[in-house]
């Protein structure tokens, strides 16, 4: 703290209005971002159940916003045919538009 | 044909349910026929706001339910003839309130009133998402202060998204109510300005009511404040943004500082 600050008392407004911009562009992203994940998960499982057997509730959707790029994750766990052999995970790792 | 209006704000303790009683009684000076709703089932408020907590004998969820006809649990406002409240329900829970209910019963209001004007309860559960259903234009309550802004800016996300206008691909009108404002505040740089609020959330501003002590007076007395301090300067500000709501074009008044005798022979700003 300096002695003009001990004399000046600084205006909080524009911290708060700072602060909020900053906050809500990011929330704002977020809100339609949840939009992009449901509908990605749906498309996504309507396109895999066209060809093998699915369990619905084992399909993950993540996106990870970075600074530069974002990440799209997309776990599916898929059951083998019934002949014994161990459960694949498909992982599929895909970068998407930040 | 009514104008179904949402009073909401997502912040609990901004003005939402002074403000629904100020703008009802105001449209009704007007000669306007209005019907002011309690959706804050459980903690019901709108009827001791306007002096009418004596007289609820059913309310909205016996309504929804078919227990009582409308024109039964309509409560006629004793100071304006074409005023009524419709109270919310105190001993139900908020789950009692039905989707197709709330339909049936905003749609039986909208042929016989010009106003239907939903006092939306806090938060963004069931009864404020059936609050903000039905809703052709919303009044986003905002106090100048961080957390409120931020709850409205999700109130307008959702008003954008959750209600049937949305649905239909149309869109719900949505106004800024600023209330709680203090210019001293404001000028001193200590508050957010009306300028910050309207630009952060970018909806039109429909009125600014200044902090003041009127409108704890009127609650206390039970009467809106423009019907108990018409003169008063957030009597004034509640029946401009009325008079706005109602379509006429009106500059937004701002309010000024009060300045008390000390104040002026120092020239300082009130704190």
């Amino acid at each position: 703290m300096t002695l003009l600050d001990f004399f000046v008392r600084r205006r909080t407004a524009p911290i708060a209005r700072e602060r909020l911009q900053i906050l809500l562009t990011h929330e704002r992203m977020a809100g339609s971002d949840s939009n992009l994940v449901t509908v990605l998960r749906e498309e996504v499982l309507a396109v895999i159940a066209k060809h093998v057997t699915i369990d619905p509730d084992k399909v993950e959707v993540r996106l990870e916003r970075g600074k530069v790029v974002s990440v799209l994750e997309i776990e599916v766990e898929v059951p083998n045919p019934p002949a014994g052999r161990t459960l694949v995970t498909s992982k599929r790792r895909r970068k998407a538009a930040a | 044909m009514a104008e179904v209006v949402v009073v909401t704000s997502g912040k609990g303790g901004v003005g939402k349910t002074t403000s629904t009683a100020a703008l009802g009684a105001a449209l009704a000076q007007f000669g306007q026929r209005v019907v002011v709703i309690d959706f804050d089932v459980g903690l019901r408020n709108l009827d001791l706001v306007m002096g009418a907590e004596r007289r609820v004998v059913y309310d909205l969820i016996n309504v929804t339910r078919g227990e009582a006809r409308l024109s039964q649990a309509l409560i006629r406002d004793k100071r304006l003839d074409t005023l009524f409240l419709l109270a919310a329900s105190q001993t139900r829970d908020k789950d009692a309130l039905s989707e197709k209910g709330v339909e049936r019963v905003i749609s039986e209001l909208r042929s016989g009133f010009d106003w239907v004007i939903c006092d939306s309860p806090a938060g963004i559960e069931r009864g404020a998402a059936l609050a903000m259903r039905h809703a052709d234009v919303a009044v986003v309550v905002t106090n100048p202060e961080v957390s409120s802004v931020r709850d409205s800016d999700r109130i307008i996300g959702l008003l954008d998204s959750k209600t049937v206008k949305a649905a239909k691909g149309e869109e719900v009108e949505k106004h800024l109510l600023l209330t709680r404002y203090d210019p001293a505040r404001a000028g001193r740089g200590d508050m957010l300005s009306v300028d910050d609020v309207v630009e952060i959330l970018s909806i039109p501003l429909l009125g600014i009511i200044p902090e003041s002590k009127e409108i704890l007076r009127s609650s206390n007395l039970g009467v809106p404040v423009t019907i108990n301090e018409l003169s008063s300067e957030p009597g004034r500000a509640y029946m401009e943004a009325a008079q706005r709501l109602n379509g006429e074009e009106i500059a937004v008044t701002m309010p000024t500082e009060r300045r008390n005798i000390l104040n002026r022979l120092f020239g300082r700003r009130a704190a």
